[in-house]
């Protein structure tokens, strides 16, 4: 029974809970398991918070009990990627130079997960402040690919997809700068939706990259993707960027119709760098489309080459802001030195990683006087371009359908050249410029038995139209079926 | 040796950079409260801390103040404005940035009418008006470079910053100081900023340049710190005037830098200049979204615009009578000015009430400190009240300044003072001599049988200083007057 309770869907669980036929601590406990069991090799978790899992579970247990569940997520084990702030729970976001930070507050998202009942298990490993593709930029360990441990997860959100992948917890959050909910969960099989700028609070997440991080949910099917999004959408005044929109009813949203949708398959998509078997799915993805009768044309998205130019100069550039404040002054790690400015050089040397380094000098570069104009002023022209070029075809179009990576999960150490890395974020970086949602779900598999992962993309607010087509796609494909093996 | 003496030859360029901390009940971007002297850190949350993953929410008062503020400076207030990061590493400032705002300020092309030499009028530019966050504060022993280890308290961060650029008009020292003088009263006038220099509530930066007369070119400007009163800005400024011109005489080229004025020796001496090379790498906050004012709220602030002080001085001097500069010393503080009109308002007259505020309640309360004019022990009815006491001649002016010292020590009024003390006229032999006088002087025929030494001609002099004095006086006393007086003649 207990086993068998890691494998539900949140939305399963729930029922089950309502059915009596499980409740919340055992399930934690299930969790709490297999973590013990299977997290060292997989490497999901930075931090298991199993006594606070327990106490929030028997609290579920109780209202559970009553029969006065606070909704849908009462009770069920969640897990949340190390970017976010827990008050109390020590948050890194994978690097040494927060080893130790304990936070005194609790991010929007993890405030929200709480009043709604979840059950949080523990933070989940990433690439250091969210800026690789691999996970394996972590300062503390690597996360392996539960369909293949030999095999990177994807990234930053490596630690969140992998552990939903490996039935390590029900579901987690992430969040996505360039890609990264999107690829980790294309790489791992899962459902990961990256939302509007602006629709979930960024108060609490651990910035990387302000005006592109945003944080989503990484599950294991898409009623839990819509579940999870109500649970975390909607405004916040801690967040400026934060926008009054109401919230729909994702998980009504669900049950529509996609016929008459019309399709939009951008040509620049399909270019020599795409793995041919991602190609041929995403084909065969759009007859089952089709077939549920939806309309698909070929539309053009002039722009999708600048799309890595312009990310790496905006997002270097606020990187580079951002992690100005870790300076061993205040939290964190401290190296001393003989002044101030000795000791912030040597604290920063120490605690930043390389890939961290090589994006704060290219972001202090790109914002130095006599530089602005030439590369962050040109690329946030270009970015406006960028979003541009998705307002122009979603005249045309309802959703736009794609690869979501140009090729499936690597090996480990396989793309040790910084760029090879980044092209990885070809299909996904666009999006996070426009700032529109996106959702990755799985769209078949590599003869190899990887998962392959299929993004449609949606114009501003509208989660839920994406959510429609994503879920009506994934009830007409048989690949959720497939599970890793890693007992 | 004067600053003008020696700069004789040369012009001089000053602008002024003027931070004011608005008096919003809490901070720039969070909720924290702004009020001084709180013990370390106790105003402080993770926002105004820079803790990882926080966000800054605009403070809408601070935009407020800032409008306000705009408007009365007569700037133009940007229908879009923004703000911008500005980076240099200094352990006072949490994140290592300061939102500030770069190329869209809040408001820009304003002016400051200000009093110069000879009694005329200047209106010197304002470049621009901008919001930011102050930083915190180090507190260590000696200099940073010496001391062994150094606290940081971060109450003040975050604290809403109004910055305020002059164009370089001013040209003179006292110019300056006038300018400042004029501008701090605006601010406290609109209520945003408690003008509390000492405080560091307003805090002033200058520039500085000499040119030949009748050069076209500026010469190379000098930034002087750490201003902090109106006397400071002109010392400081005065010294450095001197050392430019000496420097220029002898052939040397002015070092563009930064100089910190060091109060306590009287000269300015260069900061390293290592610190100040700054490239601040401003970029628009992203955490932020543009700020829209719409014309409505700008339109609201205007029309909430209190009476400034140049407008102020000139009614004071019109409805009431008065001298320029009486005026100006009572409009120079909002406080002062309600208090001078309350006084009035309660029945003295416009004259009397200037001269004793001028010269009484200015001992006992300082004039530039609103709250202590507001809080002053005489009360402006109680000072008209006094005054009544003086015109109806129950007391004399003499007495009426003993009697306004009793008044500030018990905050009595002077009717109850008067009355317990026995002060009135009547014990008064100086004020009846005085009246005695002038009954005499009415009536030479009374003054001349008087002398010849008439009884009845004493009786009706009696009579007379007791009808004027409405019966107060004491015959006995006005008859002892009148012997002693008769026998000096």
């Amino acid at each position: 029974m207990t086993t068998d309770l890691t494998r539900l869907t949140m939305h399963a669980l729930a029922a089950a809970y309502r059915a009596g036929e499980a409740t919340p601590s055992q399930a934690t406990e299930a969790y709490l398991a297999r973590i013990a069991a299977l997290d060292t090799r997989v490497g999901g978790y930075l931090t298991v918070t199993a006594e606070a899992a327990r106490a929030a579970a028997r609290a579920a247990d109780a209202r559970l009990a009553a029969r006065r569940p606070l909704g849908p997520l009462d009770g069920v084990p969640l897990a949340l990627k190390d970017v976010f702030c827990t008050r109390g729970v020590t948050t890194t976001c994978g690097s040494r130079i927060l080893e130790g930070f304990v936070p005194p507050y609790d991010a929007t998202v993890a405030e929200r997960l709480a009043a709604a009942g979840a059950v949080m298990l523990g933070k989940t490993n990433m690439d250091e402040f969210a800026m690789g593709s691999s996970t394996e930029h972590s300062a503390f360990k690597p996360t392996r690919n539960p369909w293949d441990l030999s095999r990177v997860p994807g990234g930053s959100s490596g630690g969140s997809a992998a552990a939903v992948a490996g039935d390590l917890a029900a579901a987690a959050l992430g969040t996505d700068t360039g890609g990264s909910i999107r690829q980790p969960a294309a790489f791992c099989g899962t459902v990961g939706l990256k939302p509007t700028y602006g629709r979930v609070s960024r108060y609490g997440l651990i910035a990387f990259a302000s005006s592109l991080d945003h944080p989503g949910p990484i599950t294991k099917d898409v009623r839990d993707t819509a579940l999870l999004l109500g649970a975390i959408a909607g405004h916040d005044p801690r967040d400026a960027t934060s926008v009054p929109e109401p919230v729909p009813d994702y998980v009504a949203a669900l049950d529509g119709s996609v016929a008459g949708l019309r399709l939009g398959v951008p040509r620049e998509y399909f270019t020599e760098g795409l793995d041919p078997e991602i190609a041929r799915a995403v084909r065969e993805a759009l007859e089952v489309l089709r077939g549920l009768g939806a309309t698909t044309t070929e539309i053009s998205l002039p722009t999708t080459d600048y799309g890595l130019a312009v990310y790496y100069i905006i997002a270097p550039a606020e990187a580079s802001s951002n992690l100005a404040r870790y300076d061993g002054v205040k939290y964190g790690l401290r190296v001393p030195g003989r002044d101030l400015i000795d000791m912030s050089s040597a604290t920063r040397a120490a605690g930043f990683g390389a890939e961290v380094k090589r994006r704060i000098m290219l972001g202090t570069y790109v914002l130095s006087a006599g530089y602005y104009d030439a590369y962050y002023g040109r690329a946030q022209k270009v970015r406006t371009l960028v979003k541009r070029d998705f307002e122009q075809a979603f005249a045309a179009v309802d959703l736009i359908v794609a690869p979501t990576t140009p090729g499936v999960a690597f090996k480990h150490g396989e793309k040790e050249d910084p760029l090879a890395m980044y092209l990885n974020d070809v299909f996904t970086v666009p999006v996070d410029l426009a700032g529109i949602p996106a959702i990755s779900v799985r769209g078949g598999f590599s003869a190899t038995g990887l998962p392959i992962g299929l993004q449609l993309i949606a114009p501003a607010f509208e989660e839920a139209r994406l959510l429609r087509a994503a879920h009506a796609y994934e009830q007409a494909t048989p690949w959720l079926e497939r599970r890793p093996e890693l007992s | 040796m004067s600053a003008v003496a020696t700069a004789a030859g040369y012009e001089v360029v000053i602008g002024l950079e003027v931070h004011a901390q608005l008096s919003t009940r809490t901070k720039m971007f969070c909720g924290c409260s702004t009020t001084f002297g709180a013990p370390p850190n106790t105003q402080t949350c993770p926002v105004c801390q820079g803790m990882p993953g926080t966000l800054p929410v605009i403070n809408r008062r601070a935009i407020e103040f800032g409008t306000r503020t705009a408007l009365a400076f007569d700037c133009t207030v940007n229908a879009s404005c923004r703000f911008a990061r500005k980076h240099y590493y200094y352990p006072d400032m949490p994140k290592n940035f300061q939102i500030s705002q770069y190329e869209e300020p809040l408001a820009e092309h304003g002016g400051l009418e200000i009093d110069v030499a000879g009694g005329g009028v200047r209106r010197i530019g304002i470049q621009r008006l901008h919001l930011e966050e102050d930083v915190g504060k180090l507190v260590h022993e000696g200099t940073l470079e010496t001391a062994p280890s150094s606290l940081v308290d971060y109450n003040r961060a975050g604290v809403p910053l109004m910055e305020t650029v002059s164009q370089p008009e001013l040209s003179s020292p006292e110019e300056a100081a006038a300018y400042l003088r004029a501008f701090r009263a605006v601010l406290v006038y609109l209520g945003v900023c408690d003008g509390n220099m000492e405080e560091g509530s307003l805090r002033c930066d200058a520039n500085i340049s000499l040119r030949r007369r009748g050069a076209t070119e500026l010469g190379t400007k000098v930034e002087i710190k750490n201003l902090n009163s109106f006397r400071n800005v002109q010392r400081a400024l005065e010294f450095e005037v001197i050392r430019q011109a000496a420097a220029l005489d002898a052939g040397e080229r002015i070092v563009q830098e930064t100089r910190l004025w060091d109060a306590d020796r009287g000269y300015t001496r260069s900061m390293r200049s290592k610190e100040f090379a700054h490239d601040y790498r401003y970029f628009p906050e992203p955490d932020l979204v543009p700020l829209e004012l719409d014309l409505a709220f700008v339109e609201r602030a205007r029309a909430a615009l209190p009476e400034l002080p140049r407008a102020g001085r000139r009614r004071f001097v019109e409805q009431y009578a008065l001298r320029g500069a009486e005026a100006a010393t009572l409009t120079g503080s909002r406080a002062l000015a309600e208090y001078y009109e309350a006084t009035v308002g309660a029945g003295a007259g416009p004259r009397p009430a200037a001269n004793w505020i001028l010269s009484e309640l200015l001992r006992v309360v300082p004039g530039d400190d609103e709250q202590a004019v507001r809080d002053s022990p005489v009360s402006p009815a109680h000072l008209a009240g006094l005054i009544r006491l003086i015109d109806d001649g129950t007391i004399s002016g003499k007495i009426a300044k003993s009697v306004f010292d009793k008044m500030a020590a018990s905050r009595e009024d002077a009717a109850t003072i008067v009355g317990r003390e026995g002060l009135t006229q009547v014990a008064d032999s100086g004020a009846l001599a005085l009246v005695i006088d002038q009954v005499l002087a009415a009536d030479p025929k009374l003054l001349a049988d008087w002398k010849s030494g008439k009884t009845a001609a004493e009786n009706a002099i009696v009579g007379q200083v007791m009808k004027a004095t409405q019966g107060k006086a004491n015959p006995a006393l006005v008859r002892d007057l009148l012997k002693e007086k008769l026998s000096k003649t």
